[in-house]
């Protein structure tokens, strides 16, 4: 690296073809993660406007901003799109298909073609939510529980086809992305010297390709019953409601891990690269991403313990369900001794994967009185549950993303953002996200019902305090989103390796050539080995 | 943040001084009940209810009213103390290191540590072994929930959108309902005896949740589900809808009153009585009928649509039906379709309204029916 020379800079990815055919044509695995970037931040922007409103409208108890359909077709839009066509596509989508190929010294992935294609079909599922949303919305909530979808009179058939749809792309995208890992990585890269990311990307993919058939299968049982009439779920044609929930949940409790595992990747990155230490327990926290992946096949009757479902049944899910917190705390106790004896730098990546330590560990702590049997019976249903999954999936996941793009961010786009507005952002993320939700585990554990237009006024307080928060939350959101443009603009130069990260990705340009490196990388150590590069470019110097 | 915490560790002083404004609220009750203590008020069998206030600050705690409610709250507190003791841990570890191996000069050296076997197999066993006993304890106590001594009183309860209806088998003819316009005594309970509820929807999905008896179960269409608590606290307290079920999800909330084991009859009694009061004209009865049994939740008495037809200026007005035809509400023909309006509800639908008013055969006499004629007569 050191003895590295200013080179003529080649043309990036950017550069090497012009105009619009470039871009919707393109079978560049990091133009695809921009296009994948570019999409999901939109609708992430779209479930945030629904979000604000709803906050807004639970002000006060008596419903007065919105109608009752109207706030409950706000709910149903935040969770589903948030879920579908934002948290599950934008890590792998975004920064796996941009980085996958670079950390693994490869070309592209396996199959470009196919990875097109599963870029439009995500935009085709995507479109068909557009349509659901003028042609009278939808509000079933992002679950779609019979035979409440079965009988409302909203857009459930668009709707669910756009979310079987976008199915498709999340299993092809896993298909390609396993196949990648498998047959694409360096000479030298032996499975215990891929990124963590890597691994934890992996593991994603391998609960894509399994789960989400299920779930596709359940949809279309669902547009069955709608459109012909043929009693599945519906016990008003001879069906059974609970059976909804158990295909619902056999893959939508998997994709809560689809949505979290790529953020575990980010986390070990970020942690290790800029603390300068080798990641503590390498092969434990890969391998807890392969537990968690299996486990978390078997514990879905844990939504579902006050559904009906047999008492038994309840014991079992409750037990596994305990079974998958182990793995979870070996990853959280392993980034913690990961900083000991680092040389910890307090950029904005670094400031996010810290906030990440902060948030996900309350998420995952809250998680132990849900799976406990006695205690979910008062809390399930409840604000407590919304307050939960909000800080796994946005204190988790979303927020693991901002670090994550913060990191990547000279490597994906050569420019360096305004370090002093980014921490300035951060602290109004941090600020407004634990004021928005960390009281909604009170109120839950008060009594107060999830998806309430109205409520009994004794939690009005409570309900401004989080409505000041998401305020608080959202400009920060903002904020972020100006600089990072502006980086754009105006934003410095990026060296190929501001942070002096040792996995492949910042041994090319940034932002990086066409074809990722000029001849083949070979890998001879681990992507943490910080003391032992540190030791031998010293060496080099001399 | 931290006062949060705080406030999650000191419940015992929240609870009390929940319990303390619950005493205050129930001596007021008692002194508007002047007539005979205990037994309440004309006005609050007439629906003057206000929900019940269970959380009188930001971090209080509900009051434990059912024998389940004290084991849910301690198992719930040790969790909470378990969590708060490693959240310290594991964030306290973290800031120290933040502080002591921040980076103070760009070639500072880091340790060489990758992994410690035993470190590592120290905070997998710990974590496993204090889950096993989460586990079991929660495991115990909810085993507890699903089995309802034999001697329980049975109570059938019927979810639909958006009210219950709570019956009494062992009192015939006693019916309680919610509805969703104002708070109501949905179900009348004595204190200190076991419950058992049978409950089912008829359309959706909803689930019946009562949070200071910590119950909840969800009530289903097409089957039967059970729960049963046993009341300790007299009082009342909030009845929520807990499954997301449509429109007014919100206002499908109820209040549950907890009464004395011996004045438990005579309670039921007054607030299941639907009789005309001495001097009371049948259209009166008929109006007290149309709120008490919950028309008002789908039929307004202004002209606005609600989910059924409004019932003002319908006496003498020409309804088109969904099957093309139509009638006149007026006459031994007027009266004849409003009867059967009431008991068979989807015999003749009027256009542009879902057939999905619940059957009333069984649940209102003659008399009630012909005072709610004579009600909607009177709405010109």
């Amino acid at each position: 690296m050191a003895s590295e020379e200013k080179k003529e800079r080649e043309p990036n990815f950017m550069q090497a073809h012009r105009g619009l055919n470039s871009w919707l044509y393109t079978l560049d695995h990091k133009r695809l993660g921009l296009l994948y970037l570019g999409t999901t931040m939109l609708f992430f922007l779209v479930g945030g406007i629904a979000a604000i409103t709803l906050r807004t409208e639970l002000l006060t108890p008596e419903g007065d901003l919105v109608s009752a359909t109207t706030y409950n077709k706000l709910f149903t839009v935040h969770g589903a799109v948030m879920v579908f066509l934002v948290i599950i596509p934008s890590v792998p989508g975004a920064l796996g298909n941009f980085l996958l190929p670079l950390m693994l010294g490869a070309k592209d992935v396996a199959f470009p073609r196919l990875n097109l294609l599963s870029y439009y079909i995500y935009s085709l599922g995507a479109l068909f939510f557009i349509v659901t949303l003028f042609t009278g919305g939808l509000d079933t909530g992002w679950t779609f529980y019979t035979p409440y979808s079965t009988t409302t009179g909203t857009a459930v058939v668009t709707a669910t086809a756009g979310a079987f749809i976008l199915g498709f792309s999340s299993i092809l995208t896993g298909l390609n992305f396993m196949v990648t890992i498998h047959k694409m990585r360096a000479p030298g890269m032996t499975w215990n010297r891929m990124p963590l990311f890597v691994w934890a990307i992996y593991a994603t993919a391998v609960i894509q390709v399994l789960a989400t058939p299920v779930l596709a299968i359940t949809l279309l049982l669902l547009i069955v019953e709608r459109t012909l009439g043929i009693g599945i779920f519906d016990p008003a044609m001879g069906g059974d409601p609970v059976l909804f929930q158990h295909f619902f949940w056999f893959y939508s409790h998997p994709a809560v891990y689809i949505m979290i595992l790529p953020g575990f990747g980010i986390i070990s990155e970020l942690i290790a690269v800029h603390s300068r230490k080798h990641i503590f327990g390498y092969k434990a926290i890969a391998l807890s991403s392969v537990a968690i992946a299996i486990i978390s096949f078997l514990v879905w009757g844990h939504h579902m313990f006050v559904s009906g479902q047999s008492e038994l049944a309840g014991i079992v899910f409750s037990f596994l369900t305990f079974a998958v917190a182990v793995p979870t705390a070996i990853k959280v106790f392993s980034w913690v001794a990961t900083l000991y004896k680092g040389s910890i730098e307090f950029n904005t990546p670094m400031l996010y994967g810290l906030m990440f330590l902060f948030t996900f560990t309350i998420g995952g702590l809250t998680g132990v009185f849900l799976g406990t049997l006695s205690v979910d019976v008062h809390l399930h249903d409840t604000y407590f549950v919304v307050a939960h999954f909000h800080y796994v999936m946005m204190g988790g996941t979303i927020i693991a993303f901002i670090g994550g793009l913060h990191h990547w961010w000279p490597k994906m786009t050569g420019k360096m953002y305004d370090e002093g507005k980014a921490k300035w952002g951060a602290l109004l993320v941090f600020i407004g996200f634990n004021m928005t939700f960390f009281n909604q585990f009170v109120m839950g554990q008060q009594g107060m019902p999830r998806r309430y237009y109205e409520y009994v006024p004794q939690y009005t307080q409570q309900h401004v305090l989080s409505t000041v928060g998401s305020y608080i939350l959202t400009a920060g959101l903002f904020w972020t989103l100006i600089y990072l443009l502006q980086s754009l603009k105006d934003g410095k130069q990026a060296s190929d390796n501001p942070w002096g990260g040792a996995s492949l990705e910042w041994q090319t340009q940034s932002p990086p050539i066409e074809h990722n490196f000029h001849g083949q990388p070979v890998v001879d150590t681990d992507p943490y080995n910080f003391p032992e590069i540190d030791r031998s470019g010293a060496m080099d110097e001399h | 943040m931290i006062l949060n915490l705080l406030m999650m560790m000191a419940p015992e002083a929240a609870g009390k001084a929940a319990e303390g404004a619950g005493k205050a609220a129930e001596a007021a009750g008692n002194a508007a009940a002047s007539a005979a203590p205990g037994m309440p008020s004309a006005e609050a069998i007439q629906g003057l209810h206000k929900f019940p206030v269970e959380a009188p600050h930001s971090w209080a705690t509900l009051p434990q009213a059912s024998t389940f409610a004290e084991g849910v709250d301690t198992l719930y507190l040790f969790i909470v103390a378990l969590s708060v003791f490693f959240f310290v841990l594991v964030m306290g570890a973290m800031f120290w290191f933040m502080h002591k191996y921040r980076r103070l000069s760009p070639d500072q050296k880091t340790s060489s540590i990758t992994h410690n076997g035993k470190i590592e197999f120290l905070w997998s066993a710990i974590p496993a072994v204090l889950l096993v006993v989460i586990f079991i304890w929660g495991e115990i106590d909810f085993v507890k929930q699903t089995a309802p001594p034999s001697d329980a009183i049975d109570i059938r309860v019927t979810g639909q959108k958006w009210s219950w209806t709570v019956e009494y088998p062992d009192y015939p003819g006693k019916i309680l309902t919610s509805n969703n316009v104002e708070p109501r005594v949905t179900m009348i309970v004595p204190k200190g005896r076991p419950i058992r509820l049978t409950m089912t929807s008829r359309d959706v999905i909803h689930s019946f949740y009562i949070p200071a008896f910590r119950v909840k179960r969800d009530v289903v269409p097409g089957r039967y589900t059970n729960m049963w608590f046993e009341p300790t606290q007299v009082g009342e307290f909030n009845l929520f809808c807990a499954e997301y079920c449509g429109d007014q999800h919100s206002r499908m909330t109820g209040i549950v009153k907890v009464v004395e084991p011996e004045l438990f009859e005579d309670i039921l009694a007054d607030y299941a009585k639907l009789e005309p009061n001495e001097g009371e004209s049948m259209a009166d009865f008929g109006g007290r009928i149309y709120s008490i049994r919950g028309c008002n939740a789908c039929h307004s008495t202004d002209g606005s649509a609600k989910v059924g037809p409004s019932w003002k200026g319908l006496w003498g007005k020409t309804e088109s039906l969904a099957d093309g035809s139509s009638i006149t509400v007026d006459g031994a023909d007027g009266e004849n379709y409003l009867k059967e309006s009431i008991l068979d509800p989807n015999a003749k639908v009027v256009s542009g309204f879902a057939p999905q008013m619940p059957p009333y055969a069984g649940q209102l006499s003659d008399q009630h029916i012909e005072a709610l004629i004579a009600y909607i007569k009177t709405l010109k």
